[in-house]
């Protein structure tokens, strides 16, 4: 294997604090309540939200709070070679850590005995796609109109050659050192989700902390380009124009 | 009038600094104001509010629904209110107190499927709503259309003190009955029905516009409709 980083410059031509080409929507399916799609590099993930509903069957209901439920999962089509469809491990695991990553985001006490189903379908997988499938489950969380504290957005940093870089991409991910994906709350500056995979040192943690709050900062702003081009756009020009 | 400034905000953004009262929509932390939710953002004298552009219909008490019966036992029927909750609509209160199960018959009243306009009676965060179908225009729902829309945009459907409800019925001379959960019965001539619910769903995609009683007005040649 071949250097991963060349005169400061990555496999894929990126600068090391340089985010891969990023494209969000809102609103991209009539039958949900909300929905959103990413594009983050290689990654293509349609995001659902369904609710607030009731919840069956009743004995799951939480009397002061509504039940979060979140499926990530991968389509078979999504790898290069075929994944199998039942939800894996790995799956079931970032299905959990999303949903305890959006979690603290929503006003849950506002919708008692009820449930919110949050579906990620991954239609193309690169590295990242946990962080890529939360940025765009908080905005059709937000799309449902449910209530909020902030949007959550996520990004990895991590160490490839030595380096702290932005935004691993599937082969970094994979011949790296460490990989550690962070999902923040931007207006409060709280942090819902840290993992980290491998060993950094003290150092290497504060720099990839920056780096990935960062990338979180890009991305939030797409994310706000994103709700404003559903539901503003027209209003706004309107706005301009009488002023 | 006292000023009311309005800006578009989404989850999470600051509306303003201040002493404040927060109305509807809004978290507070400290002397700040953040939005809860997509939409437009009022502050004034008043407090701070964002009236949201979406999202679920959530029963108040003495809202006006439309709802479809879904179920029946002996003492009450289910009804889907377009909400997350599903109401209920006591048999004692349709047949009086004396109502003893096994007399009456639910089903001869309302049968599953029908629709009614029914008025939210009770609700709180510990229980289901219960409805109440006496009262002037309450009851089963026998002819019309049903439109349903957002249940978010039913005020800017009503406009201030109902001024859009009447340029629609004065332009199509059809009867609007507009349930709070954004299910509404439009009855009248077929013709008047077409045009309502095209300027019903106008409504429903401009709703965040200004003016948009005048274009209503105007695409369907009516002029200022009085109180």
């Amino acid at each position: 294997m071949g250097k991963l980083i060349n005169d400061g410059i990555r496999v894929d031509g990126r600068r090391v604090d340089e985010l891969r080409p990023y494209r969000l929507e809102v609103g991209v399916l009539k039958n949900a309540d909300g929905s959103a799609y990413i594009e983050l590099g290689k990654n293509k993930i349609i995001v659902a939200v369904y609710g607030p509903k009731e919840l069956h069957p009743k004995h799951l209901a939480l009397p002061d709070r509504c039940v979060l439920r979140c499926r990530y999962h991968m389509s078979p089509f999504s790898t290069d070679v075929r994944k199998p469809p039942a939800p894996s491990r790995r799956e079931i695991e970032i299905s959990k850590v999303i949903r305890e990553a959006l979690e603290p985001a929503i006003l849950v006490e506002e919708y008692p005995r009820t449930a919110i189903d949050i579906f990620l379908e991954v239609l193309q997988s690169d590295g990242g796609s946990r962080c890529a499938g939360i940025t765009a489950a908080s905005l059709a969380l937000a799309d449902a109109g449910i209530s909020m504290y902030d949007l959550v957005v996520a990004c990895a940093a991590g160490k490839v050659d030595g380096t702290m870089v932005l935004d691993l991409s599937d082969i970094e991910d994979k011949e790296g050192e460490a990989d550690m994906p962070v999902a923040v709350m931007p207006n409060l500056n709280i942090i819902t989700l840290l993992q980290l995979d491998g060993i950094l040192t003290h150092e290497e943690f504060k720099q990839g902390i920056d780096l990935a709050l960062s990338g979180c900062k890009k991305l939030y702003e797409a994310q706000r380009k994103a709700l404003i081009e559903r539901y503003f756009k027209s209003g706004l020009n309107q706005q301009e124009e009488a002023e | 009038m006292p000023e009311v400034k309005r800006k578009y905000v989404i989850p999470g953004e600051l509306i303003t600094e201040g002493n404040y009262r927060p109305l509807a929509n809004v978290v507070k932390r400290g002397n700040k104001f953040y939005s809860a939710r997509i939409g437009l953002a009022e502050f004034g004298q008043e407090g701070v509010r964002v009236i949201p552009l979406t999202g679920p219909y959530i029963p108040k008490v003495n809202d006006l629904v439309i709802g479809k019966i879904i179920d029946y036992s002996a003492f009450f029927w289910q009804v889907d209110i377009n909400s997350c909750f599903t109401a209920y609509l006591l048999a004692k209160n349709v047949y009086g107190k004396n109502f003893t199960p096994g007399q009456e018959s639910l089903v001869k009243k309302f049968d599953i499927g029908d629709l009614i306009a029914a008025v939210v009676t009770a609700f709180d965060r510990t229980r289901d709503p219960i409805l109440s179908v006496s009262g002037p225009g309450l009851g089963k729902i026998t002819k019309g259309e049903v439109v349903k829309i957002a249940p978010t945009k039913v005020p800017r459907l009503i406009g201030k003190k109902g001024s859009m409800i009447r340029t629609i019925e004065a332009g199509t001379g059809c009867k609007l009955t507009i349930g709070q959960n954004g299910v509404i019965v439009v009855v009248g001539r077929p013709e008047g029905i077409i045009k309502a619910v095209k300027v019903i769903k106008l409504v429903e995609e401009e709703a965040h516009l200004a003016d948009l009683t005048q274009k209503v007005q105007a695409m369907l040649g009516v002029k200022e409709v009085g109180g």
